[in-house]
Formats: structure tokens, sequence, C-alpha cells
């Protein structure tokens, strides 16, 4: 199978069949047994489960508040993306390298604590309370909450981009009589809008499948404050392992859907780059 | 304007992403030093820190192993169905944690593919540490071998090809080319796999079964110390793992500075080379 210029180093039969049955035990044999586990159920089975009122509630829940969460780190994702690589001031290392801390903290800590920060008597939540603004055990706190754990997404794929972009061009437009934000929206904003939408949908795609950090922040009632993993939970809960193959395979569906996406979005972005 | 923004950066990092840290240790310090002393010597969350560690102990070197392996594979040499390969290899990223963990079960779980052959040898892996290690190599799979394959192939083979022709065996060339080359980029991945694996916790909570002081995890301590509403102890646990995301943000900049003097050094020696 080796061919051409690299064929003279040794081992390959050795690591490739290692790397393929590794694989295929840790990874392709367990999700492989789900799938076909779930093919031996009937159509009306399936749907009947997969598509419940309460599986529904659960995907518009998810979907939604992994888009809004997703949109919110697109703005301030930009904003802190550009703040990063383009101004110099004290202190900007420690800020950069604090953007990757939702990636470093397990999500059960970021739940317990957001949950704790916005609630009554928490450190923001005197002063969000009075003001009639809920964050804890609502909606609002799950967008919150996903908001958080996909944070790093959007700066750092936008953080190359900026970088390798020609402060030329908005020079050029700035001569030509643009403002500063007629400048930002048609000069800099479609350059980045491939590597925008990149960072968007994987923030998106890491959103619909969080579990932890949901779970402390959310009322966690069936139809009404419950995410697509937590029926998955309840299912498994009450020993009903083919209902929760059921939804569990509608999650696949959907994380390969996104995972596809964001391939085309990574091609579209590298072609604008080149 | 540079101003505002820059302000409004530091302002949005500072309260979204400082202020639920310092929350962490605030409620964990609540009632006192002897109080936070004392929730963490409870003799159950002592079990589930040894537990983290031991899961941790068993999941990043297999990884590691796994991540080296595949790297030479994929990286230095060429073969029909690269890309599926890399795709696959990244896929257990693309998938919720909760699935993650449901997988197994289908797997291993008393009504799972080999639930009757298991039970029938009075081997238990679900609710059990192993089932707590299996889903954690899953979520954890990727880290090692995704940091080391674009590395080793933007270095190519032509120092190892050059070992090989001075009379360098192939376990030589990988020991004293390869290995000191990606060294960098290696101990960054098995930080980020340690640091996942450590505060896993959807899939860990699938396979678990929640015993106190037997199969919980720290991350999972955090939770039914939460649920029993012992703040302190919730977040003494949870200020373990806070400490965890800081020492692993610390060593991933220190790391990834290292990697870039690496880098500039690399391209100042490459000249003089063959």
């Amino acid at each position: 199978m080796a061919t051409s210029r690299a064929s003279a180093l040794p081992g390959f039969g050795l690591t490739m069949g290692y790397t393929l049955a590794y694989l295929g035990l840790v990874v392709l044999l367990p999700l492989g047994a789900l799938l076909i586990r779930v093919t031996s159920m009937t159509w009306a089975d399936f749907g009947k489960v997969a598509f419940s009122d309460r599986a529904l509630a659960a995907y518009r829940l998810t979907f939604g508040a992994s888009f809004l969460a997703a949109s919110l780190n697109a703005v301030l994702g930009t904003l802190l993306a550009w703040v990063l690589t383009r101004y110099r001031f004290p202190g900007r290392k420690f800020l950069d390298a604090l953007v990757d801390f939702p990636f470093a903290l397990p999500t059960a800590v970021a739940g317990l604590t957001l949950a704790n920060l916005f609630s009554q008597n928490g450190w923001l939540g005197r002063f969000l309370v009075p003001l009639d603004i809920r964050l804890a055990y609502t909606t609002g706190g799950i967008v919150m909450a996903l908001t958080f754990v996909s944070l790093p997404f959007v700066v750092r794929t936008l953080q190359p981009v900026l970088e390798d972009f020609e402060v030329e061009l908005e020079e050029a437009a700035a001569t030509l009589g643009a403002g500063r934000w007629r400048t930002f929206r048609s000069v800099v904003l479609p350059a980045l809008l491939p590597a925008l939408l990149t960072g968007f949908a994987l923030a998106f795609a890491r959103a619909v499948g969080e579990y932890g950090s949901v779970i402390f922040i959310s009322t966690n009632k069936p139809y009404v404050s419950e995410i697509t993993p937590q029926v998955i939970m309840g299912w498994l809960d009450q020993f009903e392992y083919a209902s929760a193959m059921a939804v569990a395979v509608v999650m696949l569906a959907a994380s390969f859907a996104i995972l596809v996406t964001i391939n085309l979005l990574e091609r579209w972005a590298s072609r604008f780059q080149r | 304007m540079r101003r505002v923004l820059i302000g409004l950066a530091v302002a949005f990092v500072g309260v979204f992403l400082l202020v639920p840290l310092a929350n962490v240790f605030a409620q964990a310090m609540a009632k006192g030093w002897p109080a936070y002393q004392k929730s963490l010597g409870h003799p159950d969350t002592l079990a589930s820190v040894r537990l983290t560690l031991l899961v941790s102990a068993c999941c990043v070197p297999l990884n590691l192993v796994f991540g080296v392996i595949a790297a030479w594979a994929v990286a230095k040499f060429q073969f029909r169905g690269k890309a599926l390969l890399i795709t696959l290899i990244d896929l257990p990223f693309s998938v919720s944690p909760v699935v993650s963990g449901l997988i197994y079960v289908v797997m291993f779980g008393a009504q799972g593919v080999l639930g009757p052959w298991l039970d029938a040898r009075d081997i238990q892996i679900i609710f059990a540490m192993p089932g707590i290690v299996l889903a954690t190599l899953f979520v954890t799979f990727p880290f090692v071998a995704r940091e080391l394959i674009p590395l080793m192939e933007a270095q190519g083979s032509d120092a190892e090809q050059a070992a090989l022709t001075l009379g360098a065996s192939g376990w030589q060339t990988f020991r004293h080319v390869t290995l000191p080359s990606v060294k960098w980029g290696l101990l960054y991945g098995v930080i980020l796999c340690n640091a996942r694996a450590m505060g896993e916790f959807g899939a860990v909570s699938v396979v678990s079964g929640h015993i106190s002081g037997v199969t919980e995890t720290l991350p999972l301590r955090i939770e039914k110390l939460h649920q029993e509403y012992q703040a302190v102890g919730a977040f003494s646990a949870a200020s373990l793992l806070a400490i965890l995301a800081l020492v692993t943000l610390g060593l991933k900049t220190w790391l990834e500075r290292r990697q870039a003097i690496e880098h500039a050094r690399g391209q100042n020696d490459s000249p003089s080379l063959p």
C-alpha cells in the first residue's frame, strides 16, 4: 500500500495494523454495535421514541439554545479575536491564554459555579435577579452554560485569519473615504466570513452534545427544560435501552451532519485564504 | 475606539471567565479553611480522587501509545483512504459524551451485545471501573494523535531517511530522530488528554452506577454533593479540578511558547541542513 518517496521508512504494516485494530476496538465496534442494535427496531417503534413529544421538545431546546450560544460566541468571539490580534496592551498574553480556560475546566465545575453565580445570592445574581434577569435554573442559564463551554472555538478559528489579513486593504478602504464601520462591514467581514462560520459551526457542535455543565444550571424537567442528552439519560435510568438508543442515533445523525458542514466550510475557508 | 474595544474584551473575559473561577475557591472557603480541609478529607471524596487518578493513569498511556503509532502510520506514508482514517480518528470529538457512554452500555451492559456472555463468566464492566476506563478512553481517544499527525506531516521524512541510510534501525530512527523533534507536541497532547480524562463527566456518568466510594470519579462526586445540598463539599471537590485546569492552562501556554521558540530556531537551522 505504501507508495512513492516515503516508502523507504519501515514499520508501515505494523503501525497501520495496530492503528486499525485499536481504532476498531475502542471506537468503531461500540459505535457499530449501537447502529446494528437500532436497525433491529421497526421504523414505527423507532419513530415513536425518536420523535416523541418529549424528544421533540428536547431537540428544540438543544438546537435552539446551542444556536443562541453559538451566535453569542460569534459576536463576542469576533470582538476577542480582533482585540487579541490587532492591539498590543498590557495583559494581552494573559487574556489570550485565558480564552482556553473553558476547554481546560471540567464541565461539571463550570456548571456548578455558573449556577451558583447567577442564583439569587450569587455574586452576579444579586445584581441581576433584582433586575428580573434570572439565569440560574432557566433557559437563559442553559444558553449561558453552552456559551461558556464553546467560547474558545470562534476566537481560535478567527485569530490566524486576522493575523494574516492584509491591513493595506483596510487602509485602502479608509483612503477611499470609508468610515471605520463601513470598512469593517464591507472589507473585513466578508473576508472573515468563512472562518467565522466554521467557528460558529464548531461552537454549535460542541454545544449540541454538551451535558455536564447544563444539568447543574437547568431544572431538568421533561418537556420544559430537558436537553437531548438528558432524554437519553432518562431512558437509561429506566433501563429502556431501545428508547435511549433511538434518541442517541438521532443525535449521532445530527453530529454527523454538522461534521460534514464543518468540513465543507473549512474547505471553503482555505480556498479564501490562498 | 481602540480603548472601548479593549475595555469590552477585558470586561467580558473578567466577568465570564475569571469571576466563575474565583467563585469556585470563594465558595469552597465559604465556611473557612477547616471546613474546606474537612470536606476534602471525606473518605468518599478521597476515594473519588484516587479513582480519577487511576482512570487517567490507565487511559493516558494507552492513548499516548496509540497516538504515536497512528501518527507514524498516517504522517510518514502515503496510502488510499488517509483522509477517511483521520476523520475516523477524530470521530469521538463529535460524539456527545452521553452517547459515548451509551455505546459501551450497548456493548457490555446486562442487556448488551456481550452482556449474557460476560454475566456467565461473572465479569462486570458496566457500573464498574473497566466501564469508566473504556468510556474515558473513547472521549480522550483523538488528543495525542491529532496533535502529532499534522506536526509529523509537516516535518516530512527526510531526516528519518537520512538516519536509515546511515545504518540506523527503524526503532533507533524513531527514538533518536522522530521523537525528539515532536516531543513538545507530544507533551501538549498528553496534557490535554489528561485534563479531559480527569474532568470527563457525561460519558462516565452513563457507565459509572454512581456508587459512592467505589465507582464515583471526582466530577461525579461533585454532582452527588451538589444534589445533597453540600455546597462547601461540592465546591471543595470542584476546587481540585479548577486547580487541574489552571495547571493545564499554565503548562499549555508554556509549551506553546517552547514550540514557537523551537520553530523559529528550526527555520534558522534549515538552510544548513543537506
